[in-house]
């Protein structure tokens, strides 16, 4: 316990500010900007401070707060971090203010425009930091509502379709969440993930659940597989994993530029994270038992969407496919941290590695995704709307820096070293190839092929004689410059001294890693 | 044991180009002289470095400051750190005198030849960064280090080849050498980690701990089996992948001779120099590890034979693509591609100072001969078709002279020339070998056509008449077969076609420095002085001619000498004797069409991938396009439809059945509620008669009520 509340602070300030902007009278539009602007950077502050004040080494909770909300339901104000939550508040932090400036151009409605981001971020600040399910899964739905409706009013022709498909689909995965949640509460009388970790370490989740949910058609390793299976699916939704990502291409493609940079950026990674603060630590056992077909699902994931971003004319379906496929590193080394690894002479380092690996690349993929559609949302801008593969040409002439600066992202999404992408696949193959050689091989077809499309990329759109249609076409002014550089500065930070960031996740991640012994 | 100041410094060579590339990426168009003067100035300082680092080497030959490691940590990870680490070591040493002296060389000859270009300042930009990957590559103590910058090296080259971006051949070009060295180096990303995995360290030498030590190596070698296959090899060879992508060795040679698209110097730096001889380099870095047998094995190490194997196909294969080309820059790809074959068939029969000092040798010879060829381009108004050159031994005379000096290296003229000796070491080392004759033979072909097609190539270049006038006419175009992925040259055509000009002395004093050391350094490493071989191995040495005289040394160098002699022969009887005319076919083809056609189009591997490998990604790709749209969205669909088809059944449900009741009680209570809105028709008369009236009423009955109580 500390004496400020930091977490508290950190997820009120969004809130209250989406609440106040999103009261502002509709002409207000620069003060709304400038306000919003001025509230995520407030919070981008708050979650520094929280950053520098983090006690690196030390492997428990920090900034712990614990109120009892309703004693008879277990339901606690329960909020706190460790590496992992404070990575992703972090990434929230930075990404959130880059969406604004992403988003500053909208004019329709702008205070609840901007409104809703902070509401959205103030859901992924409560997300991150909850410890207790039923305000996790408040959090976790409040930054649903949001994006829905910032893809349904500011998005592309198909918004509607799109906004309504991205809600149903999270919505019965949520649903199927919450109700693998109650039949826990109902066997455990327990809300609080730690305390549930607890009992999944010690394996005593499942008797609980055959004990007092025991039907008697289900065998007790059913009943358990089947109350994962709800938990698991909420997740995979959110993430994707494949066969659940059909609502993904055409929701990035419809949603405004900024609205797919929070959902790329960070929504998907509330799915990793779901699978790092809920499955892994609660269903261990239950994740073992299906680790197989897991893992080739992950790696089935990871090719399929590498060659179906391959097959996509438009660029910002391309870069939803290759969210997919990024995410899926994530989860392979997730996946493989769950094996046992028992004829490995060191399996706690394999597996300490295979995590640090996803939540860098958590991390990596937040910068860089939402950085490349900042990128393509801006080429759209100045090609009067379009964004096909095929619709350029030759742009490198007519705008050097955009074409510079969208390269290094680019090349920073294909894992090119001293750009940050690197790091994070390397540790997650350097983990998972000894704990899951076969899959973990075959994803690397995965990285071939992205390479392939992403140079495609190059090769169509900036390379080639210009498109004389574009002869025109402005580069990036100073003040895009200015507002892109920290962005692509990040990424070569992040490449060149990582440990920035895993000097923060490494004492989480060990201790993760040591309750996967078994 | 005190280090030394080079030694603990060493990262300031990398560093130092790393620097000049970033402040001319920040550097406006226009400040060309500050980009180039930063390059050539930070080059020349890493020389200065590099060469105290080669004193420093040779001084402590033999001793155990021989090997000087500077390690440090990167991040943590588990309960450790993972570092990365450079090292002094004889073969680092060489290496990097040779990337600073021919990168310098290069720098200087680019201020020439790339004078005329807009992004002249970009262009130095990209070469330094170059520059400093391949030199951190080449100082790198860790297999991880070495890889971060390989990949570095790759994406320069990428850069490069495509940096006349505006040509579709060019773009192209870039992509395919990207894309196909990237295929070998998934292999070697894999075997990083899986040798990560198993020798708990990625640094090369750490003390007695690092992957390259003793005691990882014993530990490996007693890995029988994993997977089914014996675990070094397993991981030897995937890291060879990585070096057959970078090397253009077979099957992934098809990158190098299109990389030509990109300028001149880079051709002579990246792709002939330093960058493909990384691969080389590679192998002999980690060879260790290629020639560890496994434990109570008795046979050779199975990653050198296949090492060996790979590179005398590779010569021969090569060797007779060039044969038939034309273009003069891609006659010198495929010899790269052949020369890097005959590097690494040194490195699998004899040993790391046998492929390193052909490489050294090589790198010069071949820089000198891509920066003629750029001269012979430059002087013939971007010419690089040599059926229309010739004669220009007149007009260029310096050109023609260190040309020539770098062709008979080249084809292995001996005594004076570097290639002769450097070569003779590795058919020396494969007419030892035990397991095989074979890569021998295929030695002596590759060498054999190695000396014909250079004096092809000379003699269409500089003997001859002056066929360069005749490009305007018409007719010259039936003599020419257009050939896929050659650009049409760029230039348009001159009214009044100029005389082929001698380059600028920028351009002409690079050559001559090249061809200095393309005679004096073969010296370095004869039978009789094998200085260069014993300073790798860490050995002493003395002059001693006896070593000449030896059976086999003696043999081999006849046999090289005769073979050199009898492919320039065979050249020059073929092509010099009459003077040469563009309409007429070449004299091969007569004899064999087929044939020549079959080396003209290499093999038709470019067209093998295409249907193949190319083939099925984009079957691959729609096939997933076709699953996402027809399959998952197909079944979420149909959910979807079911839903919808649940809701209308519902609807039905509640219309007919539901609320067919609800309506009926709905009726009737509107039905009473009508008759008791009566009461409230809002006339104030009534209500207050029925006020009145109730009134009365409640009176009446607490009277009788009181009255009851």
């Amino acid at each position: 316990m500390n004496a400020v509340p930091w977490i508290t602070i950190l997820t009120s300030i969004p809130l209250a500010g989406g609440l106040i902007v999103i009261n502002l009278p509709a002409e207000q539009k620069k003060l709304a900007r400038f306000a919003s602007l001025g509230v995520s950077f407030l919070a981008l502050i708050v979650a520094l401070v929280i950053w520098l004040a983090f006690q690196k080494s030390s492997v428990d909770l920090q900034f712990q707060e614990l109120h009892n909300w309703i004693p008879t339901l277990a339901v606690q104000y329960h909020v706190g971090l460790d590496g992992l939550g404070l990575l992703m508040v972090l990434l929230s932090a930075i990404v959130v203010p880059m969406a604004m400036l992403a988003s500053w151009k909208i004019d329709d409605r702008v205070p609840i425009y901007f409104g809703l981001v902070l509401l959205l971020q103030a859901g992924l600040f409560g997300t991150f930091t909850a410890l207790n399910f039923v305000h996790w899964f408040m959090f976790w739905e409040l930054s649903l509502i949001p994006a829905f409706f910032l893809i349904k009013l500011w998005g592309g022709p198909l918004r509607s379709a799109a906004a309504t498909q991205f809600f149903v689909y999270t919505m019965v995965g949520s649903v199927a969440l919450l109700l693998a949640f109650l039949a826990i509460f109902l066997a455990t009388n327990k809300f609080d993930f730690t305390e549930l970790a607890e009992l999944g370490r010690k394996g005593t989740l499942v008797p609980a659940l055959s004990e007092k949910l025991g039907w008697r058609e289900l065998t007790t390793r059913r009943l358990a597989l089947v109350i994962f299976g709800g938990v698991f699916l909420g997740l995979a939704v959110k993430v994707p994993l494949v066969p659940f990502h059909t609502w993904l291409p055409t929701a990035y493609s419809e949603a405004p530029t900024g609205t797919t940079m929070l959902m790329a950026g960070l929504m998907s990674k509330m799915g990793v994270y779901g699978f790092l603060r809920i499955l892994v630590p609660i269903f261990p056992e239950e994740m073992r038992w299906v680790l197989t077909p897991l893992l080739w699902l992950t790696v089935v994931s990871i090719i399929f969407s590498a060659g179906a971003a391959f097959a996509q004319r438009d660029l910002k379906r391309m870069l939803a496919y290759s969210s997919i496929n990024h995410l899926g590193y994530c989860l392979l080394g997730v996946f493989a941290a769950m094996s046992s690894g028992a004829a490995l002479a060191t399996p706690a380092l394999e597996k300490a590695a295979a995590l640090n690996g996803a939540l860098l690349q958590m991390f990596n993929h937040g910068l860089t995704a939402a950085a490349l559609f900042w990128f393509v949302g801006l080429l759209e801008e100045r090609g009067r709307g379009l964004r096909g593969l095929d619709d350029f040409g030759g742009l490198r002439k007519v705008a050097p820096v955009f074409c510079g600066l969208m390269g290094i992202a680019l090349f920073s999404s294909l894992g090119l070293p001293g750009l940050n992408g690197f790091v994070g696949e390397l540790l997650i193959f350097k983990g998972a190839f000894p704990l899951a050689p076969w899959p973990t091989a075959l994803s690397v077809i995965g990285l071939l092929v992205t390479a392939i499309f992403i140079l495609t990329i190059l090769q169509r759109v900036f390379n080639g004689p210009l498109n004389e249609k574009w002869s025109n076409l402005p580069d990036l002014n100073l003040q895009e410059r200015v507002l892109l550089a920290p962005a692509i500065a990040l990424m070569f930070v992040l490449g060149i001294y990582p440990q920035v960031l895993l000097g923060t996740i490494n004492s989480t991640v060990v201790q993760l890693a040591q309750h996967l012994k078994f | 044991m005190m280090m030394d100041w080079t030694a603990r410094n060493l990262w300031l060579i990398p560093v130092l180009p790393l620097l000049a590339a970033g402040l001319s990426a920040l550097a406006r168009r226009r400040h060309r002289r500050f980009s180039a003067g930063l390059a050539i100035g930070s080059m020349a300082v890493a020389l200065l470095l590099a060469c105290a680092a080669f004193a420093t080497a040779v001084r402590h030959s033999g001793t155990e400051l021989s090997r000087q490691v500077v390690n440090f940590r990167w991040f943590e990870l588990g309960d450790g750190w993972v570092r990365l680490g450079w090292v002094l070591d004889p073969l680092t040493a060489m290496m990097l005198v040779m990337v600073c002296l021919v990168g310098l060389l290069i720098f200087i000859y680019s201020v020439g030849y790339m004078a005329h270009d807009e992004n002249f300042g970009r262009f130095f930009c990209f070469l330094s960064l170059f520059a400093s990957a391949m030199l951190g590559l080449v100082i790198a103590n860790s297999l991880l280090l070495f890889f971060i910058c390989w990949e570095v090296v790759g994406l320069t080259s990428y850069l490069l080849i495509g940096f006349w971006y505006h040509k579709p051949s060019a773009a192209a070009a870039a992509k395919k050498a990207f894309i196909t060295t990237r295929i070998g180096d998934l292999a070697f990303l894999i075997g990083i980690v899986w040798l990560y995995g198993q020798a708990g360290t990625l640094l090369f030498y750490d003390a007695g701990q690092g992957c390259l030590d003793k005691p990882a190596l014993a530990g490996l070698a007693t890995q029988i089996t994993s997977l089914g296959v014996v675990v070094p090899t397993a991981i030897a060879l995937l890291i060879f992948c990585g070096a057959v992508g970078k090397s253009g060795q077979l099957p992934l040679h098809v990158w190098l001779p299109d990389a030509m698209e990109g300028p001149t110097p880079v051709s002579a730096l990246i792709h002939a120099a330093t960058m493909v001889a990384a691969g080389v380099f590679l192998v002999a870095r980690v060879y260790p590890l290629m020639a560890l047998t496994p434990a109570g094995s008795h046979s050779g190490a199975a990653a050198l034979v296949v090492i060996a194997w790979v590179g005398a196909l590779t010569a021969v294969f090569a060797a007779s693509i060039a044969v038939a080309q034309t273009d003069i820059k891609r006659i010198l790809a495929y010899s790269t591609v052949s020369q890097l074959g005959f590097m690494m068939l040194g490195l699998g029969v004899g040993g790391v100072a046998v492929g390193m000092f052909h490489l050294i040798t090589h790198a010069f010879f071949k820089a000198l001969l891509f920066m003629g060829a750029g001269s012979v381009i430059h002087g013939c108004h971007e010419e690089q078709d040599v059926r229309r050159m010739g004669g220009l031994r007149k007009f260029m005379p310096v050109t023609f002279a260190t040309y020539a000096i770098g062709m008979m290296a080249l084809s292995g003229v001996p005594i004076f020339f570097s290639g002769f000796w450097s070569k003779d070491e590795i058919l020396h080392a494969a007419h030892a070998w035990s397991m095989s004759r074979w890569p021998f033979y295929l030695g002596v072909l590759g060498a054999l056509m190695t000396a014909f097609y250079m004096t092809r190539q000379m003699c269409f270049v500089f003997f001859g008449k002056c066929r360069l006038a005749l490009r305007q006419t018409p007719a010259s175009e039936q003599g020419s077969v257009a050939l896929p992925g050659i650009p049409a040259p760029e230039h348009p055509q001159v009214e009044h076609p100029a005389e082929p000009h001698e380059s600028p002395a920028l351009m002409t004093m690079p050559l001559a420095v090249l061809a200095f050391f393309t005679v004096t350094l073969g010296f370095l490493g004869t039978p009789a002085w094998p200085w260069v071989q014993s300073f790798l191995e860490g050995e002493h040495t003395a002059l001693n001619v006896a070593g000449l005289w030896r059976p086999g040394v003696l043999l081999v160098m006849l046999i090289s000498t005769v073979v050199a002699f009898t492919g320039i022969g065979l050249g020059y009887w073929l092509y010099g004797r009459d003077p040469l005319d563009l309409q007429q076919t070449d004299v091969l083809e007569r004899r064999w069409p087929n044939l020549f056609t079959l080396l003209r189009r290499k093999y038709y591997v470019d067209e093998i991938y295409e249907w193949t490998f190319v083939g099925l990604n984009a079957w691959w790709a729609t096939a997933c396009d076709w699953l996402d749209r027809w399959v998952w969205e197909g079944a979420v669909e149909l959910i979807a439809a079911l839903v919808v088809g649940i809701g209308w059944v519902d609807r039905v449900l509640d219309e007919q059945v539901v609320n067919r009741w609800f309506d009926e009680t709905c009726r009737s209570l509107s039905t009473s509620g009508g008759l008791l809105s009566r009461f409230q028709d809002g006339r104030v008369q009534k209500y207050l008669r029925v006020l009145g009236l109730a009134l009365v009423v409640l009176v009446l009955l607490l009277i009788w009520g009181c009255r009851a109580s």
